[in-house]
């Protein structure tokens, strides 16, 4: 009896996070933790998994600190990881623009773009370093846009009523990667910093309960390799890519927070996923992937679609072009549903309004899945010139994509010029859910810590634009840093493991078996063709409107699409050497077990919050409606011991000292 | 508007560094207009998998452009025939019905070969890791308006620092020179102050590291800018040139 209740009791989860008031809670930590000498630090190897904005910043900090780090990527350089894409820029509270910034409004505004969900005192934190990362990407060399006078300048984002954004022209990400990875060179130049490039990592190794090394497959020999080390830091992004079509790149994959999962590290809130409101349309179905258009556009477009159905029938038969429709008769539906933040409410929002509008047939394209984004009156009120050293490469990405101009005018009714409108339309973007970590973001297996987008921590139910680039750098540079050697610093007599061992034999084997599993199921559907149904699955059921329905319908196709994985894939080649086909097939076997995650998480959520809409959970203007008083918790899952067991459910409580909960107000 | 053409495609295949290579041609059918040039690869390889073949093997990643890992030398250009974008931007409605396309690696000695249009490009990453970078460590910088930059500067900062290390401009040159790659990167710093205090280190460092790998000499002939997907400028190379001679007489 006794023996029953111990197994069934949940286990209690420590989020670890320091005493004091919110503002205080990171000075008391740094005062209070324990430290790694430089002597020591010499002895203590770390492996950092991925090259992002995290994986990057944290290899060349702690190897700049002294530590041995190994650093490892799937493509062939670190600096192609995928946060290069970001385009739009990175938030800080400078109050540069003196138009009443500062730290507790960072926090504030994140919290409530969140919607509430995020985890109090990791975001107090993220706001309070964010000042550095600006500085420090400065001091590095990375040229940030700058105003005449020298200074540097900004612009908004959404989900904001300051202008604290900074950005290198729509290319910000590329500018702070080549920041973080010309530090990486450094180090790797100084012999601090192993760099293992076209190497991916297929799973933990665990030695007495800690996370002691990975088994890495090297991509180019097909051979796998073991690796040893005191922690291990995986830096791997998010799992959006389980949608088959996303704005991720084509690499990006959740098989190494899926190795986590399955060693035992909690999955926290995976039903939260960011779908960004303007990405360009769907086109046929050979389309690989979906490509963003810069948040930074809604400072200046303005989205429609036609207050008349019977126009937008029109112009989903080709029968007229947006041009053709005159300001009256056009319904800029954000600035009409929330007048305070008009076109820059935050992400989710946007998204939902678009796909309102479309549900009720106001959509345009000749899918009927798209709506507006305008700059007609932008152009007309500053010029094309302006207009175009804003967002020129924007408009010329646009084009060769879709071959319209934006920027080209295409009409003038009643003396008003008309230029062409973009079309766009919300798609998987980011993930907010992720390896749950603690507020020294170490998961819940020792030694194994997660930053950047493949943890929770920071954005709870919805992402603020220019958000994602600040928590990948503050956990690299500024966080990890600090936290992991608390953790090390009892570490320092325990010599690095050597990669003969009976742990290390069993890892390499569970890889190898699995690696063989997929290469001689011999079926008949490629890779693609499983992983295009897996994201119909998703988006259909798991996208932006969920019901319970849906989602139970999800599970079961899922459960089938597994099926047909395990009984009729076919890959060619062979084991050894490069084989880009395996690579995917055994990415293909975390996302399927990825969307199954997704679904429970968002079945057992009955409310709806940031970018988890329940369809049953709304008010009656369509807003997301939430439950505190039920699920103001971090979900947590743990591993089953299989994929094919339901995970358990463990929650973390959450705790609100500095802001009162109440419902998100975009309207004035 | 969308169409469908048909074209043939010549692809070379090599299966790893040290086998022969040979062009091997495809038919390829009714392909969308509006498709970008990997996905029609993506289709190439889906059919060559639905026959139990091996796919063509290249580089690719973001698809947006960015991330520089797409290479391909289409029809004898660096990224295809269409100016300042790269191979994953590269629509198909660039070409015609009944073109012959033709498909190669980028072919540099110091970019072996991998498997079919795949090549190793970790000689940039040796260059960068020479010098590419500020001596700083994370922590204690001054507040970044502390270091007022001039806009001008600044932007044109920026337009170096937008090389995307695809090594095209290596590709292009007939003699396999990285000069550009180097001098765009050497002429962000050189143009910030922050950059200023190791200019002399970094430049020689960093060409020496170029020369060290394989890389030709530069002999002024623009291919590299003419096919550059960013639009990286010629004039970095006259900027590398004076920093060198500067370091140089210092010695």
């Amino acid at each position: 009896m006794e023996e029953t209740i111990i197994k069934t009791a949940q286990p209690v989860i420590d989020s670890r996070i320091p005493e004091g008031p919110v503002a205080e809670k990171w000075t008391n930590y740094k005062a209070h933790q324990k430290l790694v000498n430089p002597a020591n630090k010499r002895k203590l190897t770390i492996i950092v998994v991925g090259t992002g904005l995290a994986g990057a910043s944290a290899a060349a900090t702690l190897g700049e600190m002294g530590f041995n780090v190994l650093n490892f990527c799937i493509q062939d350089s670190p600096r192609r990881a995928h946060s290069i894409a970001a385009q739009g820029g990175i938030n800080a509270a400078k109050n540069y623009q003196n138009d009443g910034d500062s730290v507790y409004r960072l926090f504030y505004d994140t919290v409530k773009g969140g919607d509430y969900r995020a985890r109090e005192a990791n975001v107090y934190r993220l706001a309070e370093v964010a000042n550095n990362i600006i500085d420090q990407c400065v001091a590095q060399g990375v040229p940030f846009a700058r105003e005449y006078g020298g200074l540097l300048a900004n612009r908004s984002f959404g989900g904001a009523q300051v202008s604290r954004t900074f950005y290198a022209k729509g290319q910000t990400g590329q500018q702070l990667l080549l920041g973080a990875y010309s530090s990486l060179n450094r180090q790797i130049n100084a012999g601090k910093v192993k760099s293992y490039n076209r190497y991916e990592m297929h799973d933990i190794v665990m030695i007495d309960g800690r996370a002691r090394g990975i088994i890495a497959r090297n991509l180019v020999t097909g051979k796998l390799e073991r690796f040893a080390a005191h922690a291990v830091v995986i830096a791997t992004g998010g799992y959006g890519n389980t949608y088959f079509l996303s704005t991720n790149a084509m690499g990006c994959n959740c098989s190494a927070a899926m190795a986590c999962y399955r060693q035992g590290a909690y999955f926290a809130n995976p039903a939260y996923v960011q779908i960004h409101p303007t990405c360009i349309p769907v086109h046929g179905d050979k389309q690989s992937k979906l490509t963003l258009m810069s948040e930074s556009l809604r400072n200046d477009g303005r989205i429609w679609v036609p207050k008349d159905i019977e126009e937008a029938k029109k112009l989903q038969a080709g029968e007229i072009k947006g041009s053709d429709i005159p300001e009256e008769r056009r319904d800029y539906y954000l600035e009409r549903r929330y007048p305070a933040f008009g076109n820059l409410v935050p992400r989710d929002v946007a998204s939902r309004a678009a796909k309102e509008r479309c549900d009720k047939g106001f959509g345009v394209n000749n899918t009927g899945q798209a709506v507006f984004l305008d700059f007609s009156e932008a152009i007309n009120r500053l010029g094309i010139d302006v207009i175009r050293q804003r967002y020129g490469n924007l408009f010329d990405m646009y084009e060769e994509i879709t071959d319209v101009n934006p920027g080209e005018k295409a009409n003038t009714i009643d003396g008003v010029d008309y230029y062409n409108p973009m079309m766009i339309y919300p798609a998987i973007h980011y993930t907010m859910g992720g390896i749950w970590v603690d507020y020294e973001l170490q998961t819940s297996v020792k030694g194994l810590f997660a930053i950047g987008e493949c943890n929770f921590s920071d954005h709870g139910a919805n992402r603020l634009g220019a958000s994602a680039l600040m928590q990948g750098l503050a956990d690299g540079y500024f966080v990890l840093p600090y936290t992991i050697q608390n953790y090390l610093s009892d570490q320092i007599t325990v010599p690095c493991p050597t990669t003969d061992s009976k742990e290390f034999d069993e890892a390499e084997a569970r890889v190898q078996k699995n690696l063989e599993h997929i290469m001689a199921i011999q079926g008949k559907r490629s890779v693609d063709s499983i992983h295009k149904e897996l994201g119909h699955i998703m988006w259909e059921y798991v996208g932006m409107g969920r019901t319970r329905e849906g989602l139970l319908t999800a599970l079961d196709k899922l459960k089938a699409l597994r099926e047909e994985f395990e009984t009729n894939l076919f890959v060619p080649g062979t084991i050894e050497g490069l084989n880009i086909e395996l690579d995917k097939a055994f990415r293909l076997r975390d996302f399927i077990t990825m969307g199954e995650l997704i679904a429970h998480d968002a079945l057992n959520r009955n409310e709806s919050c940031g970018g988890h809409f329940r369809e049953e959970h709304q008010t009656e203007e369509g807003e997301a409606k939430r439950d505190d008083e039920n699920y103001f918790y971090v979900a947590c899952w743990k591993y089953g011991g299989s994929d094919e067991v339901e995970p358990t459910l463990i929650k973390e409580p959450l705790h609100y000292e500095a802001i009162k909960v109440q419902t998100r107000n975009y309207k004035s | 508007m969308e169409t469908n053409i048909s074209f043939k495609l010549k692809v070379w295949r090599q299966a790893g560094p040290k086998e022969k290579g040979h062009f091997e041609t495809y038919e390829m059918s009714d392909i969308p207009t509006d498709t970008s040039f990997l996905e029609m690869l993506d289709i190439l390889n889906e059919q060559l998998v639905e026959k139990g073949e091996e796919p063509v093997a290249f580089d690719h990643d973001c698809r947006e452009g960015i991330c520089g890992m797409c290479s391909l030398y289409i029809n004898g250009h660096p990224h295809g025939p269409a100016t300042g974008a790269t191979t994953c931007q590269l629509y198909m409605r660039r070409f015609h019905d009944g073109d012959t396309i033709t498909v190669e690696p980028w072919r540099s000695a110091a970019f072996p070969i991998i498997r079919d249009l795949m090549v190793n490009r970790n000689a940039f990453d040796q260059i960068q890791q020479a010098g590419g970078y500020v001596s700083f460590n994370t922590g204690g910088a001054q507040d970044a308006n502390a270091l007022p930059i001039s806009k001008v500067a600044a932007d044109e900062a920026m337009d170096s620092a937008s090389c995307i290390g695809c090594g095209a401009c290596v590709a292009a040159c007939k003699n396999g020179s990285a000069m550009l790659f180097v001098s765009a990167k050497v002429s962000q710093f050189a143009l910030l102050p922050q950059g200023k205090v190791e200019a002399k280190r970094r430049v020689k460092a960093m060409l020496a590291k170029m020369d060290e790998l394989g890389f030709g000499n530069c002999t002024n002939t623009g291919a590299c800018a003419a096919e550059c997907p960013k639009n990286i400028k010629l004039s970095n190379i006259a900027r590398l040139n004076r920093e060198f001679l500067c370091a140089k007489c210092s010695d």
